[in-house]
């Protein structure tokens, strides 16, 4: 296994990136292509009623931060801009666009107004080179106007040009990311919208919380709690607003994963003296073991394309290393070849898994844990993360685009977001400490 | 869905026995083979300790130095590098021998810890409450980076903590399992576990009832120390005795 450098065929044609970086990853969703130059113009605002300045401020915000953390466009500069923006298709002269020095390929743009307490938006993506017909898409929202619908439109319009534009692939505007903070005073469940937005409180057992992941039908979380019973697997209805019985077991039971159908989950238990990973029908019942060794097993992440393997961590022959298996059991394969390599989480399309590694482990090493994707069949790798600092707990976006983790980079432990050629670093969090993120699908 | 705690028991007997029979778990030490001759002069080996009078219960640190050496070990610590230093805690006067070997010799240096007994014999305040016996007389055992092995000289102390408990048939406890700050959440849990789960066993195969222990890991959620140095991750890498279930 070395260091290399991936060239492919990219979805979106035969374009190559002239970057810098010696490595690159082909992703299967549009990284790497030559990125789209588009135009995103404050919305014109219509009627000034009450507080749509503000409104408005946070849709264009919203908006503009939503398409340049997508990782497909290379947004054009506002200054660049003609100085009366379009509201409306009329208000358009293509030239103003797609000549320098905007040259825009995409133009999205529109207007938008609160009337009885209602804001109204129009919203088009126009293909500026196009000048026979330029309109790719045309949209209108109508929400109660206060300061979350204005940004829920803004998610929705960027997820609708993300969508067509970016090979198919749906935005991720609207999901939200589950994670562990401890600035109540103990960890607990917490989620936020992918931004970083809308941070809120979800458990509240005053207890210790750790690895939350999420249903992929976005209504329950799975954790590990430490209760009256020890480490057990909880489950938190986020239809209910509570947690919901799940099976208890004796021995340490914790980081669970689930499958992409959200029939079964995964996880450690030590109820036979060592840690081992099992997994259960996620509505309960027997465990089915998995692994069987005296060093631990944690932390299952299942290839969510096929559903038919798992990658975990196993200290079976000393420090953690990175293994897979198939779903039943069999065919235990180690994927990494030295130091401390934890936290696997696996591509949505099945071919990448991203994973904390401390390459050079050891007294002398620099020993810090960086971010690795890893293309599975090939087992090359690529680092990501290289502002130091222990980063950990790699999620992938279910664009297969973006990945957010944690990292003490700056002090304390915060999530960052970026996309997954490493670039384009966010930080999400600054409250507490922060950690262990899952993002989840809706 | 809870399996018998009998069964389980049985298992982690058994299971314990199987390691201590196949020794698994030893790391090769990896040895450069010299160029032929000349042979090389024979070893030459130091040993002290300090301070080489304690009281039952403190530590002494062994320091040792040797050179030209192939293979050096300690008597009760095993296998060592050619050089270096390691707290001990002898629960009596010991004798530490080290040996250090090449091809061409075998030079051997000691260092004796005497140990004053306790002044007056420490058993049994009986008007103290047991919980505050149980805090004075349970001595924690200490690992090393990444292992749940419990090394040879925390066995003696988890003998005298067998002989308190068996003294005290009526204490149940809890041990907590705890990692540094190094490494990573999920796998510290376990491992803080399985530290816990190998105290346990130990206990056990001295004779204390399983049904009287309780174990839970708290990985690096709790630690004892929060600086980020190596003598206070060793203070957080332990198993760590707590009165009551």
């Amino acid at each position: 296994m070395k260091r290399f450098a991936i060239f492919t065929v990219l979805i979106l044609g035969s374009f190559t990136l002239s970057a810098s970086a010696q490595d690159w990853i082909r992703t299967g969703t549009g990284l790497g292509v030559e990125k789209i130059r588009l135009a995103v113009p404050d919305f014109k605002v219509n009627a000034s009623e009450g507080n749509t300045q503000s409104l408005a401020m946070t849709f264009d915000q919203t908006l503009w931060n939503d398409l340049e953390m997508a990782g497909i466009f290379d947004m054009v500069g506002k200054s660049f801009y003609p100085m009366a923006p379009p509201g409306t298709p009329q208000d358009v002269r293509l030239k103003d666009w797609n000549q320098p020095p905007p040259n825009a390929s995409m133009l999205a743009f529109g207007n938008l107004g609160v009337q009885g307490g209602y804001l109204n938006v129009q919203g088009w993506l126009f293909d500026v080179k196009n000048e026979q017909s330029p309109q790719v898409l045309g949209k209108q929202y109508h929400e109660e106007a206060n300061d979350a619908n204005a940004r829920l439109i803004a998610h929705r319009f960027a997820d609708e040009i993300i969508f067509r534009l970016g090979g198919g692939v749906p935005g991720i505007a609207e999901s939200k990311i589950y994670y562990i903070s401890n600035r109540s005073g103990h960890k607990e469940v917490w989620q936020m919208d992918y931004d970083g937005a809308n941070q809120k409180q979800i458990t509240h057992n005053g207890s210790i919380a750790l690895s939350p992941h999420v249903s992929p039908d976005g209504s329950r979380i799975a954790y590990a709690g430490v209760t009256k019973d020890g480490w057990q697997i909880q489950m938190w209805s986020l239809v209910l607003g509570r947690n919901v019985s799940f099976p208890r077991f004796n021995g340490t039971n914790q980081s669970p994963g689930w499958s992409s159908d959200g029939r079964t989950l995964a996880f450690s238990s030590s109820w036979s003296g060592h840690s081992d990973l099992y997994s259960i029908d996620s509505s309960g019942g027997v465990p089915h073991r998995l692994t069987n060794d005296r060093g631990p097993d944690v932390s299952p992440s299942w290839n969510p394309k096929t559903n038919a393997q798992i990658a975990f961590v196993s200290g079976r022959t000393g420090l953690p290393q990175i293994y897979t298996m198939a779903s039943d059991g069999t065919n235990v394969v180690r994927v990494t070849d030295q130091g401390y390599a934890v936290s696997p989480s696996w591509s949505p399309n099945g071919q990448f898994l991203v994973f904390a590694w401390v390459r050079h482990y050891g007294p002398g090493a620099p020993g810090a844990s960086d971010i690795y994707l890893m293309d599975v069949a090939s087992r090359q790798w690529v680092q990501l993360t290289h502002d130091g600092g222990h980063n950990d707990f790699p999620s992938w976006a279910p664009d297969g685009r973006h990945i957010v983790y944690q990292s003490n980079r700056s002090g304390r432990t915060q999530l960052y977001l970026m996309l997954a050629d490493g670039t384009q670093n966010k930080k999400l969090t600054t409250s507490g400490e922060n950690s262990q993120p899952n993002w989840g699908n809706k | 869905m809870k399996l018998s705690r009998a069964k389980w028991f049985g298992l982690i007997v058994a299971l314990a026995a199987a390691l201590a029979v196949s020794g698994c778990g030893k790391k090769k030490v990896a040895t450069a083979t010299p160029p032929p001759p000349p042979p090389p002069p024979a070893p030459t080996a130091t040993l002290t300790a300090n301070p080489n009078t304690i009281n039952a219960g403190q530590s002494s640190t062994l320091i040792w130095s040797t050179t030209n050496a192939t293979d050096v070990s300690i008597d009760t610590l095993g296998k060592v590098g050619p050089s270096g230093t390691v707290q001990v805690v002898p629960s009596e006067s010991t004798t530490y021998r080290l040996v250090a070997k090449n091809q061409s010799g075998t030079q051997e240096a000691t260092a004796r810890v005497t140990v004053n007994p306790p002044s007056a014999p420490a058993p049994l305040k009986s008007n103290a409450g047991d919980a505050e016996l149980f805090m004075d007389n349970m001595k924690d055992v200490f690992f090393d980076y990444d292992s749940y092995d419990i090394g040879g000289r925390y066995t003696a102390v988890l003998q005298e903590d067998a002989r308190f408990l068996q003294a005290h048939p009526s204490i149940s406890f809890t041990i907590e399992g705890h990692c540094d700050e190094r490494g990573s959440i999920e796998y510290n849990i376990a491992l803080g576990d399985n530290r816990a789960l190998a105290a346990k066993q130990a206990l056990v195969s001295m004779g204390i009832s399983a049904n009287r222990i309780k174990t839970i890991s708290y990985g690096k959620e709790k630690p004892f120390c929060t600086e980020s140095t190596e003598a206070c991750w060793q203070q957080n890498r332990r198993a760590h005795f707590v009165y009551g279930q």
